[in-house]
């Protein structure tokens, strides 16, 4: 029944494709998604968007509250992988109180992030610099990039 | 257990030998005798079938043919006429949606199909209820997945003209009771239309026994390269209908203000044929012919039945569809609460690929209550070896998820 050696997997720690993944589902991400901060709806949304990632099928809604230009509240709500809600509460955590250049400008440095640029992670980004890994995963860019699109769209359509 | 044919025949699988390729639904590896028959083609008789009157020509015509021979004989079709070759079993559905069915379907005339198709014989059949004003009908599945023939039953009636069905589910893995579907179909004056993607390459297929009107099936998913596949249909039914695509080839005579058609199969093969790829698809019939599709479908059972225990052993593991021993090859299975496509990344970074989302199947999805399964899927050069690896690259997803409490 057992398999011929050539078959067998190496121990773990050698090889560095899974090293590199169980980096990624580090405790932080599995925290936000499993405990995902501003979850929910708002009562009166300045702009409510939603946006689908039709490879996968996943969904996100998001409500945003503005006062003058900064962002004031945002929630969200979807279904989804790891990787996009975690990716979700990161970035509206990280969004919120920020005026909408500062928010369009770490949005777009996330995204460059995600595309594997060298430096793009910087310290505006904070905890989100926990999602670096996605870079190397291209079919996982969608994941990630759900909610920094649609908060992109969002943050446009107000200005 | 052992492969029924070894990696060895294989490549890709050879080159990779640590590779658990769980994803043959989706498309299946190519064995060596496969790569060089296309290879052959093309360095030893390649030239546009049907158009020269030279011997190049000709003999490349005369593979085209054999090719034709070869798959009618694997899917037992005693009239090589009537087996076009297609793009796919895509292609093959669309044609008989559009030739077919707009010649026939028309106003409150009702098509059905059943809650489990493939988008491929679900869309082409909605589309031409559109266009039609007819109905779609959906025939709801039994709880365990499997086609509820009750439901079927009362579902026809005098208005339905086709009942399309998926002869094996790509979700599922259930193998649906052709016969009794078709007899159910005739009795009310319905054609019977068999997605054939997942049978052809699984189960033996006598396709002038089995009583469908219409079969398709796709050579990549049975060995073969992509790119090429086939419609078998009733002749009498073939010879009805219009032509799907023209130009080339399809027509008999071209006069300026119409045409006539070229008999069958040629009236649905307009242009160049993909003869590499019929010549491909013909070796990869012999391989399986080879094996024997008894032996490959025991094998399959085998698989099915060790990767069922095995998985639903590990706590959080729920499985879709019925037990092993109703099955073809595939499982579709969710972990607790880790998202499919988090679980295929962690697999794949052990080295086992299987398939995560909707699997071409979202009315499927909308009906198991969930937006996305993650998909094994076996064929005859998975083993056990394959098995272990795709058990520990799950519990080890288990694991990595466990850390954070929910
Ligand atoms: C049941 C079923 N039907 C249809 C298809 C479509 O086949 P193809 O993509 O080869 O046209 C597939 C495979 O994707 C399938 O599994």
């Amino acid at each position: 029944m057992s398999a011929p050696d050539d078959r067998k997997d190496a121990p773990n720690g050698t090889d560095s494709r899974r090293s590199h993944v169980e980096a990624l589902y580090q405790e932080l991400i599995l925290d936000h998604y499993r405990r995902p901060r501003n979850r929910g709806t708002l009562e009166h949304p300045d702009v409510a968007l939603r946006k689908k990632n039709p490879l996968c099928g996943d969904v996100i809604d998001l409500q945003l509250q503005f006062d003058g230009d900064t962002l004031r509240e945002v929630r969200f709500t979807g279904e989804g992988c790891a990787i996009s809600q975690a990716a979700a509460s990161m970035l509206t955590q990280r969004l919120k109180g920020k005026s909408t250049a500062e928010a369009a400008q770490i949005l777009d440095r996330f995204a460059r992030m995600v595309h594997g640029e060298e430096g793009a992670a910087d310290e505006s980004l904070g905890d989100l610099r926990a999602l670096s890994g996605v870079s190397r995963l291209p079919v996982r860019h969608p994941c990630a990039l759900l909610a920094s699109d649609a908060l992109a769209e969002a943050l446009a359509s107000h200005r | 257990m052992i492969s029924a044919l070894p990696r060895s025949e294989f490549p890709l699988l050879a080159a990779s030998p640590r590779l658990a390729y769980l994803d043959s639904a989706a498309t299946t590896q190519k064995p060596r005798a496969v790569l060089d028959a296309i290879c052959d083609f093309y360095e030893n008789d390649n030239a546009n079938p049907h158009r020269g009157a030279y011997a190049l020509s000709v003999r490349a015509t005369e593979r085209y043919h054999e090719a034709r021979a070869r798959v009618a004989a694997f899917l037992g079709v005693g009239d090589p006429d009537c087996l076009i070759f297609t793009r796919g079993t895509t292609e093959s559905l669309n044609l008989v949606a559009s030739s077919w069915g707009r010649a026939n379907v028309g106003a409150g005339d009702e098509i059905v199909v059943t809650g489990a198709e493939h988008h491929a014989n679900f869309v082409p059949w909605q589309q031409l209820a559109i266009e039609k004003n007819a109905r779609l009908r959906i025939c709801e599945l039994a709880p365990d997945g499997a086609l509820d023939l009750d439901r079927l039953r009362a579902l026809l009636g005098s208005r339905t003209k086709v009942v399309a069905f998926a002869h094996v589910s790509n979700v599922l893995g259930t193998i649906a009771p052709v016969r009794d579907i078709v007899e159910l179909a005739h009795r009310v004056g319905a054609i019977a239309v068999c997605d054939g993607a997942q049978a052809a390459p699984h189960l033996t297929v006598r396709f002038d026994e089995l009583g469908v009107d219409f079969f398709a099936a796709s050579g990549h998913k049975m060995l073969g390269p992509m790119g090429i596949g086939v419609l078998v249909g009733r002749r009498r039914l073939l010879e009805a209908m219009p032509p799907f695509l023209t130009g080339g080839d399809m027509i008999e005579f071209v006069e300026d203000d119409h045409s006539t058609w070229n008999r069958l199969p040629h009236k649905f093969e307009a242009g160049t044929p993909n003869a590499a790829g019929a010549v491909g698809m013909a070796a990869a019939a012999a391989v399986l012919e080879g094996v024997g599709m008894d032996a490959v479908r025991a094998h399959e059972r085998e698989l099915v039945r060790s990767a069922y225990r095995r998985l639903s052993a590990i706590e959080g593991v729920r499985i879709y569809g019925p037990g092993p021993a109703d099955r073809s090859g595939v499982l579709s299975f969710n972990v607790g609460d880790v998202h499919p496509h988090d679980l295929a990344t962690i697999l794949d970074s052990h080295h086992v690929c299987i398939r995560a989302g909707h699997h071409c199947a979202q009315p499927l999805m909308r009906r198991l209550g969930v937006s996305a399964t993650a998909r094994a899927s076996f064929y005859v050069y998975n083993d056990d070896a394959d098995i272990d690896a795709l058990v520990n690259g799950v519990m080890a997803a288990r694991e990595m998820f466990s850390r954070v409490g929910a």
